[in-house]
């Protein structure tokens, strides 16, 4: 039978790259037809025995092999190798993990593990094990938007705050007040990382947006904990308070188990909250460097929620009695805080003197009066994204009411 | 009636595939289990003395089974083998740059070879040498890498050893030629332990076969247990030999479970056995006296 193809090595050997060639020549052929390889390195057919036995494929017997022999020039070997089937029975059952420019699927399979959306996964191997792996229960379709927003806005702590701006002349207290509120935020910000890491190890990566957005959350909290660790820690003095209380409720959200609810309560109720927060904390701020870094979290934290709000609302269309398991898990989060002291004390009176900026009593009421409107506000705003999601009016009343007192 | 495997553990990989290969092999409805062994000596032994039902040997535990079997009167049967088992090749290298141009001009220099027990990496080069009219160890030096002795060269360190002492650092340490296997030499070039265009093959040998699955005479006496027929029925007439025999060709490098196995055994497929690869390998143990023609070890100072 004559060959189909001429591979010509010239004096490359299978030891320096030379199989490529061969192997590139294999792959345009049929298992059973036939590729003449021929060279000039001293140990080629040598090396090409053993490769081809390596590899499934086999030397053509002797007299084929004297017939190319006969054809090559002095100095020279041509070798005829008859490809075997292997390397094509490695990919049959091999398929798409979906389509890489398009939608993800629906449903990920754990047998595509780890692959790139839309690689050709070889069957075999171990299935990935991940538990979120229906796109219903992950997806948002701004998910992409957002990461690219997110990917585009990260920020260098470093630099994206003057450190060297001084503190404001105001009263100790009222910094004493800047640090304890730093402190607690600190407490919130660490459990707003562990929440989206967590998620992410249980997320099948085929939903790959949702993982890098997943990525840059845990990122932002990242740099969270360090600005307002850095800030409480510029006049000097020593941290504020963490109530155990406060701990109970941050908690509560590490052992939600749900992508959704888990979801749902840290963004939708938990940080949508701490926008407001953050805002009323910069519109207050004393300092330059306290407006800085609680400027830069609001931009952060805005993208959380949004995510989460997109979410929650895509999965609650699709399934509307997914809005009972959402109010569920609120009145379980609400039953579980009932015995708890909820806000740390000394973080509401300290937002309750920063908004004062004295112990004037004039100061102090208005202070008072300004905590009041902020806790509105975040209630208002709980509810706008409670509507959103799909919760009807009265029901979203209620359940921002038995939102934590912790505010995240 | 089950079938007991003896395979020689040369590398823990040995424990995941044989584990792989029970399960599927159980799944396909055959009874089967395996043992483990340090040497190939001792396998040999108990597949001639009925311990185990089937052995995967080496060449040379196949040349020393089949004498042993002679000697006793009992039946030995080859089952299946690697596609990779059939028609390999060994070779003796020297540096590029040496004034060796043929076998002969060894005389008076120092050949490295792999194990005292490696068929291809010792024994067959040796008798290359012997062909060529050179007495090892009168006419040759030999310095021989004893790196997994009793494994039959199963452990690729003694080759990888020999080929480095090419080009060691120390006169005294460096060697003259080398020997390996056709895939090791290529292997020693890819990963670097001979750089492309560092070595010249000196000579190879004709092909010969290596690894075969071997049943011994419990089976066929099994067969006579469970069937009431008489003792001298040949293995291969074993119902779970040969369904055994059967299973291991029926393996699909398709099937996704079994490739990592299969790739991890080194074979693509299981092909029926040959008996036609081993008659250069006799004539190497006779002229080495490795074994005698009873199957004893005879090597000096073997001991594995």
């Amino acid at each position: 039978m004559p060959a189909a193809e001429l591979t010509d090595l010239a004096d490359l050997g299978l030891d320096d790259g030379g199989h490529l060639l061969v192997a590139r020549a294999l792959a345009r052929i049929a298992p059973g037809e036939r590729v003449t390889v021929s060279g000039r390195h001293p140990a080629l057919r040598v090396h090409l025995a053993a490769w081809c036995r390596e590899h499934g494929h086999r030397l053509a017997d002797a007299d084929e092999q004297a017939d190319a022999g006969a054809q090559a020039g002095a100095g020279a070997h041509a070798l005829v190798v008859v490809k075997g089937s292997a390397g094509d029975r490695r990919w049959l059952g091999a398929v798409r993990a979906g389509d890489a420019g398009g939608a993800p699927e629906e449903r990920a399979e754990q047998t595509w593990g780890l692959a790139a959306r839309g690689a050709l996964v070889e069957a075999g191997g171990p299935p990935i094990g991940a538990p979120w792996s229906q796109r219903e229960h992950v997806w948002a379709d701004i998910a992409p938007r957002l990461y690219a927003a997110a990917a585009a806005s990260q920020w260098d702590p470093a630099t994206a705050v003057d450190w060297a701006a001084p503190l404001g002349a105001v009263p100790e207290e009222v910094e004493h007040a800047v640090v304890q509120i730093m402190t607690y935020l600190v407490e919130n910000e660490q459990a707003a990382l562990i929440i989206p890491a967590r998620l992410l190890s249980q997320l099948h990566p085929h939903y790959r947006e949702v993982m890098q957005l997943l990525a840059t959350q845990a990122a932002d909290e990242a740099r969270h904990v360090e600005v307002f660790t850095r800030r409480a820690l510029l006049s000097g003095g020593p941290l504020g308070t963490s109530s155990a209380g406060g701990r109970a409720s941050l908690q509560t959200l590490l052992a939600e188990p749900d992508f959704t609810t888990a979801s749902f309560l840290l963004s939708v109720l938990g940080e949508g909250t701490f926008v407001d927060l953050l805002r009323f904390i910069h519109d207050h701020a004393p300092d330059q460097v306290t407006a800085d870094v609680t400027r830069l979290a609001v931009r952060d934290e805005a993208r959380h929620v949004a995510f989460g709000v997109a979410h929650t609302a895509h999965l609650a269309a699709s399934d509307r009695s997914y809005l009972g398991t959402l109010r569920t898990s609120v009145e379980r989060r609400h039953a579980t805080l009932l015995d708890t002291a909820g806000l740390n004390a000394e973080v509401f009176d300290s937002l309750v003197l920063l908004a004062a900026g004295s112990w004037s009593p004039e100061a102090i009421r208005r202070g008072w009066q300004q905590v009041r409107d902020l806790q509105e506000r975040m209630d208002e705003g709980r509810r706008r994204r409670l509507a959103y999601i799909g919760f009807p009016d009265d029901e979203a009343a209620e359940l921002s009411a038995l939102h934590t007192r912790n505010f995240m | 009636m089950a079938v007991l495997l003896g395979a020689v553990a040369y590398d823990s990989k040995v424990v995941t595939i044989w584990d792989g290969f029970r399960a599927w092999l159980r799944s396909s409805g055959l009874d089967f289990d395996y043992v483990l062994y340090s040497n190939y000596e001792r396998q040999v032994r108990d597949l001639v003395d009925g311990r185990i039902d089937v052995a995967w040997n080496s060449p040379l535990a196949w040349v020393r089974a089949r004498r042993l079997a002679a000697f006793r009167g009992v039946s030995l049967t080859p089952v299946t083998m690697r596609d990779t088992d059939c028609d390999l090749s060994s070779v003796i290298v020297v540096r590029s740059d040496s004034p060796i141009t043929s076998v002969r001009d060894l005389a008076g220099r120092v050949v490295a070879t792999g194990a005292v027990d490696s068929p291809q990496a010792t024994l067959l080069p040796l008798s290359l040498l012997r062909s060529a009219g050179l007495v090892p160890g009168a006419d040759v030096a030999v310095r021989r890498f004893d790196v997994g002795v009793g494994l039959h060269g199963d452990h690729v360190g003694g080759e990888r050893d020999a080929a480095r002492a090419l080009f060691a650092a120390g006169a005294a340490d460096r060697v003259d030629a080398a020997c390996m296997i056709d895939s090791n030499l290529l292997l020693f070039g890819r990963e670097g332990v001979l750089p492309a265009g560092s070595v010249r093959v000196l000579a190879q040998t004709p092909v010969y076969d290596h690894c075969t699955m071997t049943a011994g005479p419990s089976a066929a006496a099994s067969a006579a247990d469970s069937d009431g027929k008489a003792a001298s029925a040949a293995a291969g007439d074993n119902s779970d030999i040969s369904r055994f025999a059967a299973l291991l060709r029926g393996m699909d490098y398709a099937d996704a479970d079994l490739r990592p196995l299969l790739d991890l055994e080194g074979l693509k497929e299981w092909r029926p056995p040959r008996l036609s690869g081993y008659e250069q390998l006799e004539r190497a143990v006779d002229e080495a006296g490795f074994y005698d023609e009873n199957g004893e070890i005879t090597a000096a100072g073997y001991r594995p």
